[in-house]
């Protein structure tokens, strides 16, 4: 699955922030274990943070346009598939494609890199960084692509 | 590892320690010219800033490749509390040896906590000050195991 190589390659990295709320809680443990694991992000009544996405799409600039993708394009994507779905919504009960799951740093960015990957048809989708706090993220590449 | 994507987990650190940039390998005009004011002989300090990556599977059952706490406290074991508010020189044993460039520093850091047993260490990123930082990722197959 790795990306092929080339000299022209360009990175793109267009950066958005979303504020949503979360909690933790995996109903097949006991409450003691939940708490044990998950600490204060247990909290039933949830928190919440102001996220921060960066998504990187690789690809060659058209001798045309000079661009790799049209970043009125790549915004538009961004707002329609992360910011309507996850901005100013509570992660566990109102983004279905985080139902079911823990909405970890890890699992969120899953769930966006899935989200974006088939919608950004000019380029490749490269990276997703998602930011929960500006001490904690996760990453997501596809497997075999040299992180960079 | 989930349907053919690789997730890291980021996590950002802070300490603040003093350092000399002096070599026993240089005279003394060459430690002056080749470190500069980093060669003072009392030292100076940073608040550095580390940044480090590890790769696993992600736990179904905790949405995490690792607990925060977990890697908190390892990271907090082998390298917060031994480099916070010190001087590396004198109170970093390997740095007796080696100058503690951010450069060394960052590897330093990187074979500390490669030996993590929860999630593979990916990278280490050390920021000396806003401007300039530092990246050690390890040697390919030696440094690296699967978890």
């Amino acid at each position: 699955m790795g990306q092929p190589r080339n000299k022209t390659m360009v990175y793109l990295t267009r950066k958005l922030e979303f504020s949503a709320s979360h909690l933790y809680h995996n109903p097949a443990f006991s409450p003691e274990e939940n708490k044990r694991v998950f600490g204060k992000c247990n909290n039933p009544h949830g928190h919440g943070h102001n996220y921060t996405l960066e998504v990187t799409v690789a690809g060659e600039p058209d001798p045309t346009t000079g661009m790799v993708l049209d970043l009125k394009e790549l915004k538009e994507i961004l707002e329609r598939e992360i910011t309507q779905r996850m901005d100013h919504r509570h992660l566990n009960y109102e983004v279905p494609e985080l139902k079911d799951q823990i909405p970890t740093c890890e699992n969120i960015s899953r769930v966006i890199w899935n989200l974006l990957e088939p919608k950004i048809t000019h380029g490749r989708l490269h990276k997703v960084r998602l930011y929960e706090t500006p001490d904690l993220f996760a990453d997501v590449y596809r497997n075999g692509v040299k992180p960079s | 590892m989930s349907n053919g994507l690789h997730i890291e987990l980021g996590r950002r650190y802070k300490f603040a320690a003093s350092h000399r940039l002096h070599s026993e390998k240089l005279s003394a005009e060459e430690n002056s010219r080749v470190y500069g004011k980093c060669n003072n002989p009392h030292g100076h300090g940073h608040n550095y800033v580390v940044e480090i990556s590890v790769s696993g599977t992600v736990n179904p059952a905790t949405g995490m490749i690792v607990n925060l706490a977990d890697l908190d406290a390892f990271v907090e074991q082998e390298v917060i509390e031994p480099f916070d508010h010190r001087s590396l020189n004198e109170e970093v044993p390997v740095f007796r040896e080696q100058v503690p460039t951010t450069e060394n520093v960052c590897m330093e850091i990187f074979k500390r906590l490669k030996h993590f047993p929860l999630a593979r260490l990916e990278r280490v990123r050390v920021q000396e000050t806003g401007n300039n930082a530092f990246e050690y990722a390890g040697e390919d197959s030696a440094d690296r195991r699967a978890v």
